[in-house]
């Protein structure tokens, strides 16, 4: 696909984080709103996944280990064809099949229920191992964020992913910045990333969440990368696309009022129209 | 009494898993540095392609037990109880009870029996949290053949089970022809009008030894196994309040959430009845022989006879 085609999408997945969030007057737009390139490139580029047939035991996994970033997740399934982009506005209301976090009982195309950080990339591991038991050529993605690195259970699981060569993993890290408390380097660093994961035996590549061209290289060394998992630390800007969110940590977990919908819907579809135009 | 068979629960288990693993080749077991003595090493020694070593770092291995039950596996998790399911409970909770994935947690060295160790590595508290989340299977078997029997039991069972397995040698009190294993079914050891005792785990056999010297002075009690705590035989303890109208229940567990709790809150329900909760009654352990400690809790026979008594009264 386009990164024409691609950019276009994108756009419209943040127009669902926004209706989504707004509809369920919570949730959690920044990070969603980062992760958006990251989430349209895996769903519409990178994975060997069919929403007709969710349950193949032949597809790439992919967890949200950052599993409050839900509405993009949810937004990416509703444009791959999961469901419709109408249900977006059922978000986090009872009975809804869009739960505050990912439900794998609940939602088409999510592979295991995540939302407690930390515990994601174990399950991203686990599902890796199984496909190297199985000889299956499946491969699985983990998405984490920044601050969610602070949890302990990363490191366990990265030490094993290390130790064990899973290759058919790659752990990918929204690297926003921020987290609820403020900025991640001020909170309880994390910092060097790189180096940590270097430390446990990954192979790491860097790029620009928000640039296709980057993602695009950045998966295919991913794939190409033998005898160890990649990580790929993805440099981003949290509440990307909508300029009043950008780069704020109050939009962490914070829905848009009736106007900041209207102010950020108008942005994102001057944007999209001119993307169209292009 | 001194020619009684002891086998240690754990043994059981290990053994079983071995076994077993012929015959579900989607079976795959993990352990965080405790292979030897929780004795998956033997699954370890046959199946060496389907057993992983997480090391040191429980938390991980749940979650990463649901990843690979995610896929279609059978996954049993095994450590000490106290860091399966006390440093991994979130993880139970979360990875493994709310996607109800064919997760068994495996946890042995439950209770104060571990013995020497002391209060660190005893614990009291496993039956409790798991009992709290929705959809567990809560088994605590009272035997070598008990034991073996709920590994099966647990691998048929589709979804998440707590299995909970001693690290001492405890007398063989199931080896008998007609004995029968199902998930969620008390047994009636001995039928009997005067008070129900019921016991799980290894304090079954401490209750069978009870039983002897209240009969000897005329008491007449009803003996139960419920070796599954969860969901619990309501039918069975519903019909022993109404039958005998007091109810005593034993455990290697703190009194707060285990077996006795369970018991409580069916009779609270069906047919109310006064009920002794015999048990650790909240606080540590301490170190100490298996036997030695058993004794200072109260918890062998002399000392579940000793406070049935006082409960009665007599």
């Amino acid at each position: 696909m386009e990164n024409s085609e691609l950019k276009i999408i994108a756009n419209k997945v943040r127009q669902g984080i926004v209706i989504s969030t707004h509809a369920a007057k919570s949730g959690h737009p920044g990070g969603s709103l980062s992760a958006a390139d990251i989430f349209t490139y895996l769903y519409f580029e990178e994975m060997n996944v069919d929403p007709k047939d969710p349950k193949n035991p032949d597809r790439d996994r992919f967890v949200l280990s950052k599993g409050h970033t839900a509405p993009g997740l949810y937004s990416t399934l509703a444009m791959r064809g999961y469901f419709q982009f109408e249900d977006l506005t059922s978000l986090r209301h009872l009975g809804s099949f869009l739960q505050g976090h990912p439900d794998m009982h609940k939602t088409p195309g999510v592979d295991i229920s995540t939302g407690s950080l930390g515990q994601g990339i174990s399950n991203a591991v686990g599902m890796a191992l199984a496909g190297r038991m199985d000889r299956k050529n499946f491969r699985v993605y983990t998405l984490l964020g920044d601050g969610e690195l602070e949890e302990g259970q990363v490191w366990e699981a990265s030490m094993f992913a290390g130790f064990q060569k899973l290759d058919n993993l790659c752990v990918i890290v929204d690297n926003n910045g921020l987290q609820i408390d403020g900025k991640i380097d001020e909170v309880c660093s994390p910092y060097p990333i790189d180096k940590k994961f270097e430390a446990f035996n990954f192979h790491v590549v860097k790029a620009d969440a928000h640039d296709f061209d980057s993602l695009r290289a950045a998966f295919k060394e991913a794939r190409e990368t033998k005898g160890m998992p990649t990580v790929i630390i993805c440099n981003s800007v949290k509440g990307k696309g909508i300029s009043f969110m950008e780069n704020q940590a109050g939009w962490h977990g914070v829905a848009p009022n009736d106007e900041q919908k209207e102010e950020a819907l108008n942005e994102l579809k001057k944007a999209g129209e001119e993307l169209c135009q292009k | 009494m001194s020619e009684v068979k002891k086998i240690a629960t754990r043994q059981a288990y290990g053994e079983a898993l071995a076994e077993l693993g012929e015959k579900y080749p989607n079976l795959v077991v993990m352990d965080a540095d405790l292979a030897a003595s929780t004795k998956t090493a033997m699954f370890k020694k046959k199946f060496p392609e389907r057993f992983f070593d997480a090391g040191i770092a429980e938390a991980n291995m749940v979650s990463m037990a649901a990843g690979l039950a995610s896929t279609g596996k059978v996954v049993f998790a095994s450590s000490f109880a106290m860091f399966a399911t006390g440093r991994a409970y979130e993880q139970i909770r979360n990875s493994v009870g709310h996607c109800g994935l064919n997760v068994k947690i495996a946890a042995t060295h439950g209770g104060i029996s571990v013995g020497e160790d002391g209060a660190t590595h005893q614990c009291i508290e496993d039956v409790a949290l798991m009992r709290n989340i929705p959809g567990m299977v809560v088994c605590v078997p009272s035997d070598y053949v008990e034991a073996k029997a709920a590994v099966a039991a647990a691998i048929e069972h589709d979804g998440p089970v707590f299995l909970r397995f001693g690290r001492s040698n405890v007398p063989v009190i199931n080896d008998r022809e007609d004995y029968h294993f199902e998930l969620g079914k008390g047994t009636v050891l001995k039928e009997g009008t005067d008070v129900t005792i019921i016991g799980t785990g290894i304090c079954v056999d401490s209750v069978m030894q009870a039983e002897k010297m209240l009969a000897e002075e005329g008491i007449n009690a009803q003996i139960v196994n419920i070796h599954t705590i969860k969901p619990i035989d309501e039918e069975l303890i519903t019909h022993c309040a109404i039958k005998t109208g007091k109810i005593v229940t034993v455990e290697e567990h703190s009194v707060i959430g285990g077996l006795g709790s369970a018991v409580c809150d069916v009779v609270c329900k069906t047919h109310p009845v006064p009920v002794m909760k015999i048990g650790v009654q909240d606080v540590f352990g301490t170190s100490g022989s298996a036997e030695v400690l058993m004794k200072y809790y109260r918890l062998d026979g002399q000392g579940v006879y000793e406070q049935v008594k006082e409960f009665l009264g007599k």
